[in-house]
């Protein structure tokens, strides 16, 4: 048994060896991106000095995420981390950055950047109480359904992409000043095009898109979910069947990684028709980039709400 | 060495230095190059500025506060948009007092229904020789208060985290389930945890009772490494720099806890060493797995065993354990969406050889003896959540004592060569992610013709921080 311990031993050591030596040489900054929308924000940003990973894809729940190993081994070589913080991930991006060894990742540390930092929050709760659901201290975490909100955060991530990578400090101030402007007249046109918008009521399925209502004036008369983070009941999709009687809603949205069936359950009973909507970047075919995820956003939700008509 | 071998390696190295080189017509066109970049840079940054002054003369109101500190010159010069001030963030309000600084602390209360065809006071599992205290079996019967355990954590300094799990007993006793403090700033893929902790050896060692997906621990952690392996000690864990997971662990400890004893030495109880690795494969797979080692020394391990006759009896065992466990778990969900539904298979195979001599009856009969064992264990389980808050689950699981070799105690010790073997399934209802409740059926059957079926019924509800856990 002994030996066959020592042979594990070396074994492990030739290992060590082995990856100690093939150590991938990276020039550019590795980007590790909670989200598809931050990731594309550092790709608009950062361009080809950084290296960029994406954790989760929009097809699932960012606030259901496990610790997956490989998520730990991205964490383990990455340079800075950009999530969207306000407990957004706080079920998994903890433990990533405890197992990670990786100091530079750590909260307070330069390579550490929560999006929901640099923004004003909405549903900051008053009182915290999980008889609320899973309710987030800092307020709804969702802030990437307001293109103005991005604009914010993309001053903040250019001044962290700087300080943390100096030599190429010129190349980000000189890609977020034209990404600024792009975005400025694209969220201009976006605006203009969604003007009609104002005042549209429509139904949630989880209270995904309060940035989205703020920004376009939507109107959100009820929510799928009970309360935020707990499945819809059949008990309380009929009460808000029952309540769209007094206060008509004209649309039920979802985001695309949710189970459709409770917004289609509206859908038929309520007469209103449900519309996914891609949420984050690649939610949707024609949301391939950031630009690319409001110019659908904005499209679906103006045919919808013409077909609804 | 030759000489031109060696001012040729000399060359080599030297060539790629900028500082050979000459100034060539190619160069100047790089330099061309870098100066009109730099001009280009200026005219954005330049018509950046000059709009955002449009805009503050426009609105004559003051820019909004930059909630950032660039620590650059570069100013990032961004358009900014009518109403950009009042979606800026407010100045982080710190939290006032003391109470700031408090750590995050959660409670996970549990309690358990049990209803068992067998006496639980005489549960055994045949061939295996285990601690008096050793918490195997379905526990009590009927009702009873499942472990209580109270968790606080928190960052010390910008360097360590601290956390202990303190867990309140049904029977009120208290004990320290873990404390430890861990390093956060060590970099190079190193961690340094040092105090009282699970064990990182094998995939369910370290998780703590109430992320279990079944209401036990599986028969084969029960009897060979105590239900679960908690000790005093340090552990350091290494992650590759690499994109495969490849994560690899050191331990040293007091060996306190079965399979090892309190020996009182200076030395090392147990020392442990883990491998693990892991990855995805698409998006809706992922899975990890390892091997572990672990070696642990006993002194006067105080066992009972059961005498050739059938009857219990108390033995002493000093010498080492050598334990090798192969872990692998594998997860499922549609594109990694775990909401709606997901799957996980897990399965461990645990084997054990036990040396050195054994008191058979202390103080009775007093007889020393040569003794080896080489017991082993497997186990293999699915958990599958078909809709939204419920999951259904189900384990099977063997043990084979390893015909232990008593020496000169041969005969006096019972050796039936029994197999012990136990299926469990279960069906679990959680509300929302804070609380669960738990249907499990079992049957086990660890010792020769007395089959125990076991009903459990169990509540596990988790308040205060919201806990982050392991893959």
């Amino acid at each position: 048994m002994t030996t066959t311990f020592n042979s594990f031993v070396r074994l492990l050591a030739g290992l060590c060896v082995l990856l100690m030596t093939t150590l991938p040489a990276h020039a550019a900054l590795r980007v590790l991106a909670c989200e598809p929308e931050w990731g594309a924000l550092v790709l608009e940003l950062g361009g080809k000095q950084v290296d960029v990973s994406v954790a989760t894809s929009a097809r699932q729940d960012p606030h259901q995420i496990q610790a997956r190993p490989s998520l730990i081994a991205r964490a383990r070589n990455a340079d800075l981390v950009v999530c969207t913080g306000a407990e957004l991930e706080i079920g998994w991006l903890p433990l990533l950055l405890q197992q990670s060894g990786n100091a530079a990742l750590q909260p307070g540390a330069p390579g550490n950047f929560a999006a929901a930092d640099y923004v004003s929050k909405l549903d900051v709760p008053t009182q915290l109480d999980r008889s609320q659901g899973d309710v987030h201290a800092a307020g709804n975490p969702h802030i990437q359904t307001d293109p103005r909100r991005i604009a914010l955060v993309s001053q903040a991530l250019a001044a962290r992409l700087q300080q943390l990578d100096p030599p190429h400090a010129a190349d980000y101030a000189r890609a977020q000043a034209e990404f600024a402007t792009r975005w400025q007249r694209a969220t201009e046109r976006w605006t203009a095009q969604a003007a009609p918008l104002r005042g549209l009521p429509v139904v949630s399925q989880h209270k995904a898109f309060v940035y989205l209502y703020d920004w376009l004036g939507l109107k959100e008369v009820a929510v799928l979910e009970p309360k935020p983070g707990i499945e819809p009941t059949a008990s309380h999709l009929q009460a808000v069947q029952a309540a769209l009687k007094a206060t008509p809603a004209r649309l039920v949205l979802y985001a695309a990684y949710q189970d459709p069936r409770p917004s289609d359950w509206l859908s038929r009973n309520a007469g209103i028709p449900a519309l996914k909507l891609p949420f984050t970047v690649g939610g949707s075919d024609a949301a391939n980039d950031l630009f690319g995820l409001f110019d659908d956003t904005v499209a679906r939700l103006l045919a919808a709400a013409g077909a609804a008509r | 060495m030759p000489k031109s071998l060696l001012a040729a390696l000399v060359l080599a190295l030297a060539a790629p230095c900028p500082a050979l080189a000459v100034d060539s017509p190619a160069d100047i066109a790089a330099l061309r190059r870098e100066m009109a970049a730099i001009r280009a840079d200026y005219e954005v940054r330049l018509r950046a500025l000059e709009q955002r002054l449009q805009a503050a003369e426009a609105r004559a109101t003051p820019a909004p506060p930059m909630p950032v500190q660039p620590p650059v010159a570069a100013a990032p010069a961004a358009a900014t948009l009518p109403s950009a001030p009042a979606l800026a963030a407010p100045a982080a309000a710190a939290g006032s007092g003391a109470s700031s600084f408090n750590p995050a602390v959660s409670l996970i209360l549990s309690g358990l229904y049990a209803r068992t065809s067998q006496d639980p006071a005489r549960y055994a599992i045949s061939g295996f020789q285990l601690p008096v205290d050793a918490e195997v079996g379905p526990g009590s019967r009927g009702f009873s208060l499942a472990e209580t355990e109270l968790g606080l954590s928190a960052q010390i300094d910008p360097w360590l985290r601290g956390a202990a799990a303190i867990a309140l007993h049904g029977d009120d006793s208290v004990s320290v389930e873990e404390a430890f403090i861990q390093t956060t700033a060590l970099g190079r893929g190193l961690t340094l945890k040092a105090g009282r902790f699970f064990s990182g050896v094998g995939y369910l060692n370290a998780q703590h009772a109430h992320t279990w997906d079944f209401v036990d621990n599986p028969l084969a952690y029960q009897a060979l490494l105590g239900t679960q392996y908690g000790d005093d000690g340090a552990r350091l864990s290494w992650l590759a720099p690499t994109d495969q997971f490849i994560e690899l662990g050191l331990e040293v400890g007091r060996g306190r806890g079965f399979p090892g004893s309190d020996t009182g030495r200076n030395g090392a109880g147990m020392t442990a060493v883990t491998a693990h690795t892991g990855g995805d494969v698409g998006d809706s797979h992922s899975w990890r797995a390892g091997v572990s080692w672990q070696h642990t020394r006993a002194d006067e391990q105080a066992l009972v065993g059961q005498a050739a006759g059938g009857s219990a009896v108390t033995n002493a065992f000093s010498g080492r354990t050598r334990l090798w466990i192969a872990d692998a778990v594998w997860k499922w969900a549609p594109n990694g969406n775990a909401s709606r539904t997901h799957f996980k298979l897990q399965g461990e195979y645990l084997r054990a050889t036990r040396s050195g001599s054994l008191v058979y009856d202390v103080g009775n009969t007093d007889s020393a003896g040569d003794y080896r064992a080489t017991p082993s264990g497997w186990y293999v389980q699915g958990v599958y959540q078909f809709m939204p808050r419920w999951r259904v689950g189900l384990r099977t699981e063997a043990l084979n004592a390893g015909a232990p070799d008593y020496g000169a105690n041969a005969g006096l010790l019972a050796s039936t060569g029994f197999r012990p073997r136990k299926d469990a399934a279960m069906v679990d209802f959680n509300p929302s992610e804070f609380s669960r409740v738990r249907l499990q059926l079992a049957r086990d059957r660890s010792q020769p013709g007395a089959s125990d079926n076991q009903l459990f019924l169990q509540y596990q509800m988790s308040l205060g921080a919201h806990g982050a856990h392991g893959y």
